[in-house]
């Protein structure tokens, strides 16, 4: 620190000045990089170690980075030198800088300003000085001198300076009578020690009344003294124990003088306070109740505080009376009229009866399977049976619905009910004899009897008779009579275990022969209805998974991984219905009908490919997500050689997806071929029977008799064997029908073709005649007119669009000929 | 003083001729404007595809490779790799200043119709008649598609990426859009075979042609249909729609010879470009200015707002 002298003493200068610049100075070179050196005091260079490693002094004596830097002080044995103890003192790594004037352990003697007067000005000081001696009283700033305060903060400072002193309130003095008038409610106050309350109680409480003048005003007492009282002892905050002290005395131990304590005994004593009462002895505190000593019993032990401590009055008077607040007694607010009291109008009176409580209905209770939100995809439910074959489940469905989600037969809603069981329910009786789910087993009963789909029992045909499901038992027990092998082979409620351990008893007493197998093994607990249906399921279950002839199976050795093999992975959302859509289309709704939103996961290094988060955070599924749905299906025992994935997904392209995008080509193709082939108009009019046929059955009955009158006309009209409609309307439900053909290929060849595959399939080779003559039509006019097609289209096989013929080759060379020819 | 508002100027359509270019590679299979406009690439059956300048009309590079004929192409944001798609079932990323082929990807099972990058080219999707839209990646040397999006019950005609969205149309018609930000695929119903679809430059809309000779434009997020502009033929072949760069027009090719242009909001027919006989197959819109190309046969068209005098007297004198 360097001051002038005279003229500029409030500066000081750091450092080395700057050389004044000369105007006509040449420019300086600056200094390269390998001159801008630094040196200590002995003229070492320094080196420079990082601005926070060290900076220019790094190390025990800059050592660091030498060769004996930071080097462990070597071992010494202290056998000898026991006595001798080795002090390692921070000092001892540090070098000259930083002992220092700016070091870190300075060690010249340095003002601190800690102990600095506030005021550092020394032209005033010594103006000040010489004030002093010249004053009244010399040496006036002697004391200041002496104990020059520690720092305050410039608020506090200015404060003082105004006159205010610590403890004392800021704002305008009021006078002692208008501040004794709030405080006059004053407590009645027993025990040793008050709680400390706020700035009410002073000094000066009691004998105010005597010494009150009038122009004498005192500094407001907003501030509150704190109570630095150290918390000792192990209570919880604000428990006072007992004090033996007071308990013996009736006075504590000699009390110190607490100034800040505001009712404390001493204090009062010292400002020459009158003694409020003389003190009893005995024990308070909050562990006791009142004493056998005390003598006072009024007094109040456990409720010390009493209301009008509170501040009652909070934005205007009181309803009733005032008396009490919100925290009055019990017996005061059981008096109803005591609020209204003086405050009812005239010509009016209190009603001697309550009024009536309003009824508050609860909302109803919502079933627990409901979903606030709705999905437009009737393949959702299907998913949830994803236990059993989806063909399985829709045939359960189709059949009047004995088999809705196994998991709650009996949460499921009212609206789930079908009719057939309302009426169950309801205890009605049935229209014309039995069940109609009977009836309809009854129905697909003699339709499998006819097919003889039981030959390979022996005893399945003779069962069929009065009830349905009787005969259903009757070709179970068949099935399973004498079935040795214990090997399950599949578990269709593996959803539900007790049901699945039903199940399996059930197949246990058939395999035994039991008659009555299925009314023991079913679960008792359950309703009649619930019962009923549960028969029907395993009955059909059992029947349908029968165990193949055991001299076979014993060739056989089930697999490894059943379920890998009698699973395929089917995208978990489906496709809705593409008819509505259809009809959205061609009525140009385009919107919700037609949009259909997927959960769809994209790859992590697509995500990061594209820079944004990815959507799915740890789900490691990529594109649509997939579930597992098992492969058995009631087709996959009734052909042979249809193709295991065709009946996996049911996808149905509807009879309307025929027009592709070249169905004008397809159709001009048949017109041509029409002309030329009297085949394909016969085909051409089977397709038009076909498709008039499945109008009729999807337009002309009412919903619910559909399939049973389908079936009837069927019956009727082919005697020798049911179609294959039927078999998809009983096992694959509705939507089903079409999706016999496979899987949109999609070339102009298959189109025909797969007309044809629309057209009833003859899957067991029965010789029906209207069958095999469609059949050979489909087959004769596929090959006339994939014929008419080759003739048509010579180059390839082309799919989709078409790109347009690329005649610019031959128009470019006549072009070429052309500017030739002009050019000669 | 405030002065009023000029009158904003009525979008102006490119009617006018300003070049043809006679690629000399066959049939012009699609015609393309690079990223900033500056430059096109024809895809040429000859199995070429062709680099040129978009406004001298010179030839500038022939990037030869594939083993059939050339269907789709685009240019990465930079300009500095192209793609080309073919029907050799390949996808080639090229290197534009050397011609060279950086990477030849194989996998899809039949010809690629539309291949596409993505914002950042960093991705290469490639839409096939296999009914699969294949991501590709060019930053690793993997050889594999990073992922297959095989929800397409038919072939893929048409594919346009927009940020972090992919629209896809296929001949199952259907206009699929994969939102990758949201995880969610949304599938609208045409009905019709898809021949190409389009994003508009608001991003808010998709426009998609069938083979119904339809263009429908609809609205992004609910699928719900804001325009049909009907009035040319498209029956059997796939050909390519567009907007124009300030999303005032709609622009399809048709297969009479024309190119169909239709005012956005109105639906009203306000242009017809004679291009001539046969099919326009092809057509791009400028990303900025008002300039088409369209192809036909083995020519390409170059159409602008103003007729451009000068050149055409210096090549008449």
């Amino acid at each position: 620190m360097a001051s002038d002298s005279d003229s500029d003493e409030d500066f000081v200068s750091y450092g080395t000045p700057l050389e004044p610049l000369e105007e006509d100075e040449p420019l300086k070179k600056p200094v390269p990089l390998h001159e801008q050196t630094v040196k200590d005091e002995k003229g070492r260079y320094q080196r420079f170690h990082g601005a926070f490693t060290g900076g220019f002094s790094a190390g025990y004596f800059n050592t660091v980075g030498t060769k004996e830097g930071w080097a462990p002080s070597t071992f010494v044995s202290s056998r000898q030198q026991k006595a001798e103890k080795h002090h390692v003192r921070p000092e001892d790594f540090m070098d000259e800088e930083d002992f220092g004037e700016h070091g870190i352990a300075p060690k010249e003697i340095t003002t601190s300003q800690e102990f600095s007067s506030g005021r550092r000005d020394e032209i005033r000081e010594k103006a000040r000085a010489v004030n002093a001696q010249a004053a009244l009283i010399p040496g006036d700033t002697l004391l200041e001198e002496l104990i020059a305060p520690a720092r305050l903060s410039i608020g506090v400072e200015l404060l003082r300076r105004m006159g205010w002193k610590e403890g004392q309130g800021v704002g305008p003095r009021v006078k002692r009578k208008a501040r004794r008038q709030q405080t006059d409610g004053g407590s009645r106050v027993y025990g040793c020690v008050l709680p400390p309350a706020g700035s009410e109680d002073s000094e000066d409480q009691d004998d105010d009344e005597e010494f009150a003048p009038e122009d004498v005003t005192f500094a407001p007492k907003d501030e509150t003294p704190v109570d630095f009282t150290p918390k000792v002892g192990v209570q919880g905050l604000g428990y006072r124990g007992l004090d033996p002290g007071m308990a013996l005395l009736g006075r504590g131990a000699p009390e110190h003088i607490d100034l800040f304590r505001p009712q404390s005994e001493a204090r009062s004593r010292l400002f020459g306070g009158a003694q409020r009462g003389s003190r009893r002895g005995g024990v308070a505190g909050q562990a006791f109740g009142v004493g056998a000593m005390e003598d006072d019993d009024d007094e109040e032990v456990y409720h010390r505080d009493s209301m009008s401590r509170y501040d009652t009055v909070l934005g205007g008077e009181e309803p009733g009376d005032g008396l009490y607040g919100w925290t009055a007694p019990q017996q005061y607010t059981k008096k109803r009229d005591a609020s209204y009291l003086g405050k009812i109008l005239e010509g009016f009176t209190l009603a001697q009866k309550p009024a009536d409580e309003k009824t508050i209905f609860p909302p109803p209770d919502l079933p627990r399977d409901y979903r606030p939100v709705h999905h437009f995809r009737p393949s959702v439910d299907v998913s949830v049976l994803s236990g059993v074959s989806p063909a399985l489940a829709e045939a359960l469905r189709a059949s009047r619905g004995h088999m809705v989600k196994e998991e709650e037969p009996q949460q499921g809603g009212r609206h789930q009910l079908d009719s057939g069981r309302r009426r169950t329910l309801l205890g009605e009786d049935a229209l014309q004899g039995g069940v109609q789910g009977g009836r309809q087993i009854s129905i697909l009963i003699n339709h499998i009897d006819q097919i003889s789909i039981y030959q390979i029992s022996p005893a399945g045909r003779s069962a069929v008779g009065g009830s349905a499901s009787c005969g259903l038992q009757q070709d179970a027990l068949a099935a399973w009579k004498g079935v040795q092998t214990s090997s399950q082979t599949f578990r269709p409620f593996e959803k539900n275990p007790s049901k699945q351990a039903r199940y399996e008893l059930y197949l246990n007493r058939l395999k035994q022969g039991d008659k009555d197998a299925l009314e023991q093994s079913l679960d008792p607990a359950v309703t009649e209805w619930e019962r009923s249906r549960e028969r029907d399921e395993f009955v059909r279950a059992s029947i349908l998974y029968r165990p193949s002839s055991s001299s076979l199976s014993s060739r056989f050795t089930s697999a490894r991984q059943q379920e890998d093999e009698d699973s395929v992975e089917v995208s978990r959302d489906q496709e809705g219905d593409v008819d509505d859509k259809q009809a959205a289309v061609n009525m140009k709704m385009f919107g919700k009908l037609t949009r259909e939103t997927f959960e769809w996961h994209p790859d992590k290094l697509l995500c990061k490919r594209f820079n944004i988060p990815v959507p799915y955070p740890g789900s490691g599924v990529v594109g649509l997500p997939k579930v597992k749905r098992d492969k058995f299906s009631v087709f996959n025992f009734l052909t042979v050689t249809e193709s295991r994935d065709s009946s996996a997904p049911p996808n149905p392209p509807e009879p309307g997806k025929r027009s592709r995008w070249d169905v004008s080509d397809q159709k001009k193709r048949e017109e041509e071929a029409k002309k030329n082939d009297p085949l394909s108009e016969l085909l051409s009019a089977a397709r038009n029977q076909t498709e008039t046929r499945l109008e009729q059955t999807s337009v002309s009955e009412p919903a619910d008799f559909t399939e049973q009158e389908e079936e009837e006309e069927e019956e009727e009209e082919e005697e020798s064997r049911p179609p294959m409609d039927l078999f998809k309307a009983i096992f694959a439900g509705s939507s089903d029908e079409k999706s016999s053909s496979s899987s949109e290929g999609d070339s102009n060849d298959e189109e025909d073709v797969k007309d044809a595959g629309e057209q009833p399939l003859n899957l067991f080779n029965v010789a029906s005649s209207s069958v095999a003559s469609s059949s050979a039509v489909a087959s004769s006019s596929s090959a006339v007119s994939s014929s008419v097609e080759e003739e048509e289209e010579e180059e390839e096989e082309e799919f989709g669009p078409k790109l347009p013929p690329p005649s610019a080759a031959s128009l470019s060379t006549e072009k070429g000929q052309f500017i030739i020819k002009r050019l000669s | 003083m405030a002065f009023p508002e000029p009158r904003p100027q009525l979008p102006q359509l490119p009617q006018h001729l300003l070049k043809t270019l006679d690629c000399q590679q066959g049939a012009v299979r699609a015609v393309r404007f690079n990223a900033d406009g500056n430059y096109l690439l024809s895809c040429g059956s000859d199995k070429s595809l062709k680099l040129w300048s978009a406004s001298r009309g010179t030839l500038l590079k022939t990037y030869s490779g594939h083993g059939y004929e050339v269907l789709d192409a685009d240019g990465s944001y930079d300009n500095s790799q192209l793609c080309s798609c073919s029907s050799d079932k390949t996808v080639i990323l090229w290197d534009v200043a050397t011609g060279q082929v950086t990477r030849k990807l194989r996998g899809h099972a039949g010809k690629v119709n539309c291949v596409q990058f993505n914002e950042e080219a960093t991705v290469i999707l490639s839409g096939s008649i296999d009914g699969t839209v294949r991501c590709w990646d060019t930053r690793s040397r993997r050889f594999e598609p990073i992922q297959v999006l095989d929800e397409a019950r038919d072939g893929i005609s048409s594919i346009k990426v927009a940020q972090h969205e992919l629209l896809t149309g296929s001949v199952d018609g259907r206009v699929r859009r994969y939102d990758l930000r949201m995880g969610q695929l949304h599938v609208d119903f045409i009905s019709s075979p898809i021949t190409c679809v389009c994003f508009s430059q608001d991003g808010q809309c998709t426009l998609s042609s069938s083979l119904d000779s339809t263009v429908r434009l609809l609205d992004k997020s609910t699928g719900e249909m804001l325009g049909e502009y009907k009035g040319h033929k498209m029956k059997g072949y796939k050909l390519d729609c567009c907007l124009s760069s300030k999303d005032t027009h709609v622009l399809s090719c048709s297969e009479d010879g024309h190119v169909y242009c239709w005012d956005l909001v109105e639906g009203s027919l306000s242009l017809k470009l004679p291009v001539g006989k046969a099919v326009v197959q092809s057509l791009s819109f400028h990303p900025t200015e008002t300039c088409l190309l369209t192809a036909m046969e083995g020519r390409v068209q170059v159409w602008g707002a103003e007729p451009e005098e000068t050149e055409e007297d210096t090549v008449a004198t």
